[in-house]
């Protein structure tokens, strides 16, 4: 294989690798804050898709518009979900919200086959649907975008957690949850910021990929199934290790079509999940838990 | 002693638990606003969950608590510091990953963030060596630099009732008596203490007054002076120490 072939897998790794980086961050935003896995995310992933071509084909607003509304309404959906589903749980029983979320995502994607119905719907390319060269290798433009947009997403993120206000009293209740009561931060809102944020990400995610690979109300479950392989392959809780897992699980997959066959590509995700957890529970990127103060 | 309802702390018939196993029986307790209250008794005599009771982390299940006059029985911890109560928690509970000034902003939470400098250099008036280590995360502190970061951090929301869980607990005499002077200094300053300590001589040599707790309930209160000089409490709370340090 010539080195501009094994360039072409290495950039179809990272697009798809920074899809389940967005997707892995919003399962590691839950997971901070609950403790849970939210099985819904992929569901998020769906409907930020769905949504935005409802509001692109259906309101008929300008492309830039309709993205920003399918996000938001994802988001709104994103908390809703955790107000009416998850927050009733009130002892935070683990495997019971993680139970919920499971149920929550087949109502969502349900019920966006009934409002939107059960076929593939597609986006027009964000700018052009032309293509970049980078060393003899070919790259569409909606995968800049792809890129861009996730590392606009991580900047925003590391921003909100170093430096707000509100990211400082997400980390507090990720490490402790009752000193970040004693003074003074409410944890069920920070469970249902932190579902929001989950739902944005997760929907930026779908809307930038639909373009490329149109979108319909059943393609939540398999990008859930892999940005959960990323979450866990970085080490859960960790937003870095996320994205780093999410980018190693992209190439890991290109690689695989590269050297192996595209066959396997779809078991990789899985091989890793289940590599992960039998040998470094803890992510590859997460220290052992051991807990000091 | 002053009237009930110009007490800056009143604990009324508190009764609390964990699954149906009462850990409290009717606690009564009060403190004046500027006391310095300590609240001395063997491990297990459900000190803790008194504090805990009191901040809304463990739901009385009868009784009343009351603050400054305002009625916080049941009130969520989060509530209850913006009423001018602060807890520095068994154990410290510090946000370990996080910086000496993240724990410090964190602390200030419910106050506005221009306010945020100004109780940051009191604190570190206070503790001058949590200035130097104010880039370190809380993990990296020593034990003592943690303590004097939890009462600082529970300094920032500006309480008027201040609660402590064992501060002394697994610290040299040296950084004991440093945490306990910046104590004198905040009394000085008007700020109420309640003080829960094992080390009972320590805790009566500062306080006022002391109560003394015994298998969840008030076994009996008094003036610290009169506590220390008890036959019964030389006895079973303070005879474990052979003079030590003097």
């Amino acid at each position: 294989m010539g080195a501009v072939e094994l360039l072409q897998f290495a950039l179809a790794g990272l697009k798809n690798g920074a899809i389940y980086a967005l997707v892995a961050l919003g399962f590691t935003l839950v997971y901070a804050a609950t403790g849970a896995i939210n099985f819904a995310q992929g569901e998020f992933y769906m409907l930020g898709g769905m949504l935005s071509v409802w509001a692109y084909a259906g309101l008929g607003l300008p492309l830039p518009l309709a993205g920003l509304v399918g996000v938001a309404m994802t988001a709104l959906v994103g908390g809703v979900f955790e107000l009416l589903a998850v927050r009733p749980r009130k002892d935070g029983d683990l495997l019971a919200i993680i139970i919920i979320t499971v149920g929550g995502s087949m109502v969502l994607s349900s019920a966006a086959r009934h409002l939107f119905g059960p076929l593939e719907k597609a986006l027009p390319a964000f700018t052009s649907t032309g293509t970049v060269s980078i060393f003899g290798a070919v790259l569409e433009i909606q995968s800049l975008w792809i890129l861009g947009l996730t590392t606009l997403a991580v900047v925003a993120l590391w921003y909100l957690y170093n430096r707000t206000s509100l990211g400082r009293a997400m980390r507090a209740c990720a490490v402790n949850r009752d000193a970040a009561r004693l003074v003074g931060i409410d944890p069920r809102r920070i469970v249902t910021v932190s579902f929001m944020l989950a739902a944005a990400l997760g929907a930026l995610a779908g809307l930038a990929v639909t373009p490329l690979t149109q979108t319909a109300f059943d393609v939540g479950p398999s990008v859930g199934i892999k940005g959960f392989a990323a979450a866990i392959l970085g080490g859960l809780g960790n937003p870095i290790a996320a994205v780093a897992g999410g980018i190693v699980l992209g190439m890991l997959e290109s690689m695989s079509i590269a050297f192996i066959s595209s066959t396997y590509k779809d078991a990789i995700a899985l091989v890793v999940l289940l590599g992960v957890l039998f040998w470094r529970p803890q992510g590859i990127f997460g220290a052992s838990r051991r807990e000091k103060v | 002693m002053n009237s009930k309802s110009s007490a800056a702390l009143d604990i009324s018939g508190l009764s609390a638990g964990y699954d149906r196993v009462d850990v409290l029986r009717g606690i009564d307790l009060t403190i004046a606003p500027g006391e310095m209250v300590t609240l001395i008794g063997a491990n297990g005599a459900g000190k803790s969950t008194l504090l805990k009771a009191v901040v809304g982390l463990v739901p009385p299940a009868a009784g009343t608590v009351s603050l400054f006059g305002k009625d916080i029985t049941r009130m969520s911890p989060e509530r209850s510091v913006r009423e001018g109560l602060a807890l520095v928690p068994e154990g410290r509970m510090l946000f370990g990953p996080m910086t000496v000034e993240e724990n410090l902003r964190l602390g200030a939470h419910t106050r506005d963030a221009e306010e945020f400098a100004a109780e940051r250099d009191r604190a570190f008036e206070l503790f001058p060596v949590l200035s130097e280590r104010r880039t370190q995360s809380a993990a990296t502190l020593s034990g003592g630099e943690q303590q004097m970061l939890a009462v600082a951090r529970a300094l920032m929301a500006r309480p008027r009732m201040l609660l402590l869980d064992e501060p002394s607990l697994g610290l040299a005499p040296r950084i004991i008596a440093e945490i306990f002077a910046a104590l004198e200094t905040l009394r000085t300053g008007g700020l109420t203490i309640l003080l829960v300590e094992q080390d009972a001589r320590l805790a009566l040599r500062h306080a006022d007054r002391g109560y003394v707790m015994r298998t969840g309930s008030i076994a009996l209160h008094g003036a610290a002076e009169e506590l220390l000089a008890n036959d019964d409490i030389r006895l079973i709370y303070l005879g474990a120490w052979r003079g030590e340090g003097e």
